[in-house]
């Protein structure tokens, strides 16, 4: 289990991932040594999976973010598992999160501007299997992203 | 608009899984000079493409057992500000991201919990008293998977 030195690590690491062992294991409140092998070992039990890089699309281009909400027929058998299968596929797709509720699943995609998103959600996205429903949420803005957890 | 070449989407799609590989790492996968990865590294920095590093958790394992999405309505727009409610929502620790949508809600919240106890808590004492907050619906995330995006 995570003692409170490890929850410290975690709580100075995760708003600033690049942070050298040194400033971190001042804010924590330990020795460069111990807080070393405290991020070791969090690592080799999986708690600490890595990081990745966040890119900001606007930048490349991609003005337009919606968030599409699905109902599946479920009638089909393996219906969840042939349509992620397929929305893998689709390189605009970001996120795809499946949920227990009134939606069955989600995916985050983007577009150049509107013109290429009504393109993709006619080429690519109609065309995936077993939809029985869609919603679109398109994105105005972004007012917290962190999705930093409360530790 | 940012034009990346071949060699800079190869950089992106490596930082995107895997954002602490140095620049020397790089440019032993893409056969690249050390100096020549670290000057892409820096300018894809610099001109904001790579808008910072996320730090992958195990959630689970750190006690947030539930994601859920939520899709707010306001019930008394115009009356109460849309900056109160979301200063108002960003200040709740548990909630993770919050956008603003077009579409049958008007924000979009991505709230960890403990388990679904710890949920409902928070739905009822931080979410639904929340400045305007009206219609919400819930969807408990089930399983998740992030890409890397038209790279």
């Amino acid at each position: 289990m995570l003692d409170d030195l490890d929850r410290r690590i975690l709580r100075h690491l995760q708003p600033q991932p690049g942070i050298g062992t040194a400033a971190l294991s001042e804010a924590a409140g330990t020795t460069p040594a111990v807080c070393s092998r405290r991020i070791a070992r969090m690592r080799d039990r999986g708690i600490l999976k890595g990081q990745e890089a966040v890119i900001d699309w606007h930048r490349l281009g991609y003005s337009v973010q919606v968030s599409l909400r699905f109902t599946l027929d479920k009638t089909q058998t393996n219906a969840f598992d042939i349509f992620i299968r397929e929305a893998r596929k689709v390189p605009e797709v970001l996120e795809i999160q499946t949920f227990l509720g009134g939606v069955d699943l989600r995916l985050a995609i983007i577009a150049r501007d509107m013109a290429h998103y009504q393109h993709l959600y006619r080429s690519r996205i109609l065309t995936l299997p077993h939809i029985a429903d869609i919603e679109a949420l398109v994105h105005v803005a972004r007012i917290k992203d962190a999705e930093a957890l409360p530790l | 608009m940012i034009e990346l070449d071949e060699t800079d989407r190869q950089i992106l799609r490596a930082l995107r899984t895997d954002a602490s590989l140095s620049a020397g790492e790089i440019g032993r996968r893409l056969g690249l000079s050390q100096p020549a990865a670290w000057r892409r590294i820096r300018r894809l920095t610099e001109n904001g493409v790579i808008a910072g590093r996320r730090l992958v958790l195990d959630r689970e394992a750190l006690g947030f057992g539930v994601t859920v999405f939520l899709g707010v309505k306001l019930a008394t727009k115009g009356r109460v500000s849309l900056d109160e409610f979301e200063r108002a929502a960003a200040a709740i620790p548990e909630v993770q991201t919050i956008e603003h949508v077009l579409g049958l809600y008007d924000y979009r919240l991505r709230v960890v919990a403990r388990d679904l106890a710890d949920f409902e808590r928070i739905l009822r004492r931080r979410i639904m008293t929340l400045p305007g907050a009206g219609n919400v619906e819930a969807n408990v995330m089930l399983s998740e998977e992030r890409l890397v995006g038209p790279l």
